[in-house]
């Protein structure tokens, strides 16, 4: 069963032993994800009330940390996710704005994607990567 | 537009998923190698070669006092399998039909995946891949047909990769033959022969279609590497009025980065 004992399953919102390996692994990295987004927004009000400057360097060591995690968690997402990538890439380090950039990155990657038959969650490839812990 | 060039093919969203979905169910259960060794990637299309941190010497230099090397990388070999399916076919599929025919579809993904399960265990020299029973630091245990002598074999198996310092688990690659063997056989007091190899290996055992024999691989990581740029993806080549050609397609390179970690088992 996949509810062992001491063993926390919360980033799952369906029974996990009916979802692919894939999708759990894209769970797990979505659950690290926002861990490390949280971590940065805590980093950042600690910093914002440590008067000692010492302290105050560890801690922002210690937000670089979680920047890389969350860059790393973002491009490992992104890289399995195509329709994700290519609305990210219309919105990520660009001028102007924002709200507007969303918009037209998410109708284009959309709209296109459907409109070549591309499953939207697996771009053009199949999406069957790894399948280490598919077998037993 | 990708290379696939999907949307110039005359097949519906509907279609499109039907096929996709197909293809996954048949490739899924035949890629053993996947199974089995580490899966990097996939790094694109444009992804051209696997940098081995090694260097040629280069005979001449351009000019007097220099001296030159230069790198040394594994190119991705391309790897397609083609295949056609009816138009009126198609048609039906998006009337509702529930039994479209897709056969040369499951053909066509069964023979690219024991293709890349042969390249992966047995070699592929003229794409200069080599294969982890070729690689092998060991000499291979005859496995047999008498199923009896299974549990004996495969636990020499795990005695050698013990005795060079390679930990486990341990991966049990099976080809179709003695797959069918360990599934049909039961010891002494009915216990399944496939439930106690797994006990032997602790952990996976692979039905692997194309695998001569078997192969038993650690699991630890960091021993085999299947290197991938395009992942397995279906494109579009042409169609005439009765039927649309089609392929799957894939781009890979596989390296053995330790050869103690698998020993080959032969019928």
């Amino acid at each position: 069963m996949w509810h062992d004992a001491g063993v926390g399953f919360d980033q799952y919102h369906e029974p996990p032993d009916e979802l692919s390996h894939q999708t759990r692994t894209f769970a797990r990295l979505c659950s690290s994800l926002t861990e490390e987004a949280e971590a940065i927004g805590w980093y950042e009000q600690r910093l914002d009330v440590e008067a000692d400057a010492e302290a105050g360097a560890i801690m922002r060591d210690a937000q670089g940390e979680e920047f890389k995690h969350f860059c790393m968690d973002l491009e490992f997402l992104l890289r399995r996710t195509p329709l994700w990538r290519e609305i990210a890439m219309g919105i990520l380090f660009q001028e102007g704005d924002i709200v507007a950039h969303g918009e037209e990155s998410e109708e284009e990657a959309v709209e296109g994607a459907a409109a070549r038959g591309a499953p939207l969650a697996g771009g053009t490839s199949l999406g069957i990567g790894a399948l280490r812990g598919a077998a037993g | 537009m990708s290379h696939l060039l999907r949307e110039h093919a005359p097949i519906t969203e509907l279609g499109w998923k039907m096929i996709d979905e197909e293809a996954r169910g048949r490739l899924t259960p035949a890629l053993a190698a996947r199974k089995l060794v580490d899966f990097a990637g996939p790094h694109g299309w444009e992804h051209s070669a696997v940098g081995l941190g090694r260097t040629t010497a280069v005979a001449s230099a351009p000019t007097d006092g220099v001296s030159a090397l230069q790198r040394r990388v594994l190119a991705l070999v391309e790897l397609r399998s083609s295949f056609s399916l009816a138009r009126e076919e198609l048609r039906d599929a998006d009337r509702g039909a529930a039994d479209v025919d897709l056969g040369a579809l499951d053909a066509s993904a069964r023979r690219i995946a024991i293709a890349e399960n042969v390249a992966v265990f047995h070699g592929w020299e003229a794409a200069g891949i080599t294969g982890i029973v070729e690689a092998s630091s060991h000499k291979s245990i005859e496995l047999g047909e008498d199923c009896e002598r299974y549990t004996r074999r495969i636990t020499r198996a795990v005695e050698t990769l013990l005795s060079v310092g390679v930990g486990g688990p341990y991966g049990l690659a099976l080809g179709a033959e003695a797959y069918t063997r360990v599934l049909e056989s039961s010891e002494q007091g009915g216990y399944p022969l496939l439930d106690h190899l797994r006990e032997i290996i602790g952990g996976p055992l692979v039905w692997a279609p194309g695998v001569h024999g078997a192969v038993l691989i650690s699991q630890r990581g960091g021993d085999f590497v299947l290197d991938v740029g395009e992942d397995l993806s279906i494109g579009y080549d042409h169609h005439d009025a009765s039927a649309v050609e089609l392929y799957l397609e894939e781009s890979f390179a596989f390296r053995v980065l330790e050869p103690d970690a698998a020993v080959a088992l032969t019928l």
